[in-house]
């Protein structure tokens, strides 16, 4: 049905506001989103720059911080506390929900669904263009509310209750906390409807041979990916809708016995800690929302790059959904101080350590794919195999703070701080990065340019490491998160004040230096849109479908029928074939056997 | 392409594309995981509710006490009034099947008519949540009264009439020999929670006095709810000696020791969060129930003018359709936790 609708939409002629702007058409909506992305990561990037200023060279006047912040929040050039507490969760905020959530699926899952399952387009092109909207919408509210008199939300971007709750907790908890709110329902709104597209695609419009076992994993993930956000983000809308009506009816599900300058409040009988389980009951999933999109993306970059079939593909299917499914009973280990009953946490840190299993069986076969192969390093192939590292790295510290007792100790300091940037952060931006230099000619039909590609990674990575490896030892030391200052230590632990000091610097340095490491990545992906060189159909000579399309794009994808597929899609250096890449849509010889 | 699925095919060619392995179509998919999203967005709040409840320390409402009253007849009707609603609910999901199945035979006139009979049931149901939520927000004619040792307790019984009230002292407005006939119990009941009321005389709005010529109440009965001093959770005291202390309470001309009916802050009911799961979340079915209503209608119009005989299949009908059953099997679970339980 959905095809027939689109045949029909073939034949007429595309005005600038239908072809550009109001598009219903995948590819568009695709770059449409990794643009918003984008600009919405340098912005949050950015914040982050001005409070690790803060954070190295406390109480010290800066331009550079004068100049963003003014006169209003930067008094001389000194960051206020409010503001620190602003940038910190706006950042936050932007990071998970709008880079590396919407962003990430949103311009992948667009680009590449339809395009590797050989669909014409989206399911339903009008809800795909609401979805974009939708984000667009909740884009503008949240930098909005960064101009807001009152300063933007402080209260970290897992909004706990009650500093969210009450506009007198914080100068940020009035009108600031109130966009937020709007900005995440209308968020939640598009990444529902997009989800929704998604899982359909997939299911519903895969195109004739391609069964659910010869898809790529990109698509696997995309789709687990889409299903995990249809039952998670449902329930940080519960969570926030209840937030809103404490707000804003005087209902009191948040708020008990809360004294506000020398004043009991009325609101009694509420729990704050209940908004905690419902808020990390998504919490929990998002991470994987983040994370799974770009193990997928880096499935397919490092099994074309290595020439090699990906290792385990079934495992690696296995372990996309066993770790979707456990991402669901783990939530509770961020609450471990909660004073929870010590056998429940017992149990939540068993089903957090068995996480680690499908992790690395997806890290292990990614080395094994790459083990013996003939190994090409494009910048996208370097990319995922950062990722690849990363993923490590974050994973062992991760077994560690699965662990309740260590937890304890270390619970919200910058250990934690330096885990999920790793595992996560640094994880997914890595992949993103990855599908960006991969299906850059795909997007644009023009080229990356390669050597800029090289000096980003190695810049990216290097600089990476060095924010977030010394980061673990600042947390070691005691230092809590979204602390304005640790002067408080000097009086009674000199040593380890003189340690994060000093380690705050080498953070704030290597900070910067990978800031403007993105600087090179900014302009070769502008430059390379108008000025790059013309990309053939096939530039990685990869087996999916996608690089079976005319490069220049066309509605509909594909000029005639509709590819059918006979194979899957790592057939890299089949014994007895003739070139070491077969795509999908080349029939099987006589006798020739499946993978 | 909708309800074709009995042809038998192998799983292999079902899950090997250019096929929907569901047969349905991907409209109808979408609906179906919309409604596993936002099932979900209602277990949070009933989940929510749940904890709130079970950690509570007091003695939560119990359905039967708090709604026992039906329009025109008063009180003494525990939960008949909420059983008709939902019977209504479930034949109106009835009523939708039989457009759904009139749909797949093409035929018009029956779609246009079953609709009709949902969106009546629909809007009936909508109707007595307002007169609930209305008769919930302004409580019953006794009040929960806290008790001089510090308990609370709610009363039973039967409210005696209030004839009228004869002005005794002039106000701005009132005369010393007027008989107030009107608004006589909402006067009464704010009088009464404002502390206003003091040995039978009424302080009226303007600062004129009345004395109060009212039947007594009869076989009143105090069940206490929340431990004071003496009184522990589930006394009940009745007889001569409930009234002497229900009089007194009510005579007493002390403000806040009455609480009639509900609102965000407090209710006669139970704890304050009682009221607010109440309002929020049969507000948030209510919603659902107003928006399914409005898209019924739609669909309604659709139908009538005939759109979707003219694409040749009603599969419109059959997708409001699962949002209605949806919003009916949601209403079950708020039913039970809300009033049964």
């Amino acid at each position: 049905m959905a095809t027939v609708a689109h045949d029909e939409h073939d034949h007429h002629e595309e005005s600038f506001v239908s072809k550009y702007i109001f598009s219903h058409d995948h590819k568009m909506i695709a770059k449409q989103f990794l643009m918003t992305a984008v600009f919405m990561g340098v912005v949050a990037m950015l914040l982050s720059i001005l409070f690790r200023i803060q954070l190295a060279w406390p109480g010290e006047a800066s331009d550079f911080v004068s100049f963003f912040l003014g006169d209003q929040w930067a008094p001389g050039g000194v960051m206020k506390e409010d503001m620190y507490l602003g940038l910190v969760t706006i950042h936050g905020t932007i990071m998970v929900f709008f880079l590396l959530t919407g962003g990430l699926s949103g311009t992948f899952s667009n680009l590449l669904i339809p395009l590797q399952v050989g669909a014409r387009d989206m399911a339903s092109g009008f809800l795909n263009m609401l979805s974009y909207w939708f984000f667009f919408l909740s884009s503008i509210i949240m930098l909005a509310s960064l101009f807001v008199e009152s300063g933007p939300a402080m209260s970290g971007w897992t909004v706990y209750p009650p500093l969210s709750a009450l506009p007198q907790a914080v100068s940020g908890s009035g009108l600031g906390m109130t966009l937020w709110l709007f900005s995440m329902a209308i968020f939640i709104a598009s990444s529902l409807i997009g989800s929704l597209n998604y899982i359909v695609t997939v299911l519903n419009l895969r195109t004739k041979g391609m069964a659910m076992t010869k898809l790529p994993l990109t698509i696997w993930a995309f789709f687990i990916t889409a299903i995990i956000g249809v039952l998670s983000f449902p329930v940080l809308f519960s969570a926030a809708l209840l937030l809103i009506m404490d707000r804003m009816a005087g209902t009191s599900f948040y708020l008990s016995d809360i004294i506000v300058g020398g004043e009991m409040l009325t609101q009694h009988g509420g729990s704050p800690l209940l908004y905690q389980h419902l808020f990390w009951f998504l919490g929990h999933p998002e991470v994987y929302i983040v994370l799974i999109p770009a193990l997928g993306l880096s499935s397919e970059v490092i099994s074309t790059n290595s020439r090699k079939p990906i290792f385990g593909y079934r495992a690696m299917i296995g372990s996309i959904l066993a770790i979707a499914f456990l991402s669901f009973i783990v939530w509770a280990h961020h609450m471990f101080v909660t004073g929870m009953n010590p056998f429940l946490g017992s149990v939540f840190v068993f089903t957090t350590l068995l996480i680690a299993i499908p992790s690395a069986v997806k890290v292990f076969n990614y080395i094994t794919t790459l083990w013996k192969g003939s190994i090409i390093f494009t910048p996208a192939m370097l990319f995922t195999i950062g990722l690849v590292s990363t993923f490590i790295t974050g994973g062992v510290t991760g077994i560690i703070l699965a662990d309740a007792a260590l937890d304890i100790t270390i619970h919200d300091t910058y250990f934690v701080v330096a885990h999920f940037h790793v595992v996560m952060g640094l994880s997914a931006v890595f992949g993103m990065f990855a599908g960006v230099y991969h299906w850059f000619p795909k997007m644009f039909g023009r080229m990356l340019n390669t050597r800029m590609g090289y000096a980003h990674f190695w810049i990216t990575i290097i600089g990476a490491y060095g924010v977030f490896f010394p980061m673990h030892f600042v947390g070691l030391a005691g230092a809590p998160r979204r602390y304005y200052n640790y002067s408080v230590y000097q009086d009674f632990d000199v040593e380890s004040f003189d340690l994060m000091l000093d380690l705050n610097i080498i953070i704030t340095v290597f900070a910067i230096i990978a800031a403007l490491g993105q600087i090179i990545f900014l302009f070769n992906f502008f430059y390379s849109i108008f000025r790059g060189p013309k990309a053939d159909q096939n530039p990685w000579r990869s087996n999916t479908l996608e690089w079976t399309t005319p490069v220049e794009h066309i509605h509909g994808n594909w000029p005639g029928e509709l590819p059918t597929v006979h194979r899957w899609p790592y057939d890299y250096s089949k014994p007895g074939a003739e070139a070491d890449f077969i795509p999908q849509n080349v029939p099987l010889k006589d006798g020739e056997e499946e993978h | 392409m909708a309800g074709h699925a009995s042809k038998q095919i192998d799983s292999k060619t079902l899950w090997g594309g250019k096929t929907s392995p569901f047969s349905t179509s991907y409209g109808k998919l979408m609906m179906w995981f919309f409604l596993v999203s936002d099932a979900l967005t209602f277990s949070g709040f009933l989940i929510f509710y749940g904890a709130n409840r079970h950690s509570y320390g007091g003695s939560w409402p119990i359905g039967e006490e708090t709604f026992n009253s039906l329009p025109f007849l008063g009180h003494g009707y525990p939960l008949i009034y909420v059983a008709l609603m939902t019977f209504i609910l479930i034949v109106s999901s009835v009523t939708m099947v039989l457009a759904v199945e009139a749909g797949h035979r093409m035929d018009k006139r029956g779609v246009v008519k079953w609709m009709i009979a949902t969106i009546i049931g629909g809007f009936f149901f909508l109707g007595s949540q307002a007169w609930e939520w209305s008769h919930f927000i302004h409580g019953s004619d006794f009040g929960k009264v806290e008790l001089n040792d510090g308990s609370l307790a709610i009363v039973k019984g039967h409210f005696g009439e209030i004839e009228h009230f004869t002005v005794t002292k002039a106000g701005d407005h009132h005369h010393v020999g007027d008989k107030i006939t009107e608004d006589l119990a909402h006067t009464y009941k704010h009088a009464v929670s404002e502390g206003h009321l003091n040995n039978n005389v009424i302080t009226l709005h303007d600062g004129s006095e009345a004395t109060v010529e009212k039947h007594e109440n009869e076989h009143l009965k105090l069940l206490v709810k929340e431990d004071g001093g003496t009184h522990k959770k589930g006394d009940v005291i009745e007889g001569n000696e409930a009234a002497v202390i229900y009089e007194g309470i009510v005579n007493s001309g002390d403000a806040d020791r009455v609480i009639y009916g509900a609102n965000l802050e407090e209710n006669e009911y139970g704890p304050n969060q009682y009221a607010q799961f109440f309002f929020f979340i049969t507000g948030f079915h209510g919603f659902h129930v107003f928006t399914g209503v409005l898209i019924n209608i739609l669909i309604l119009m659709g139908a009538i003018r005939g759109v979707y005989h003219k694409r040749g299949h009603y599969e419109m009908v059959e997708k409001t359709g699962l949002y209605w059953h949806f919003v009916d099997l949601v209403w079950v679970f708020v039913f039970t936790f809300f009033y049964l339980v």
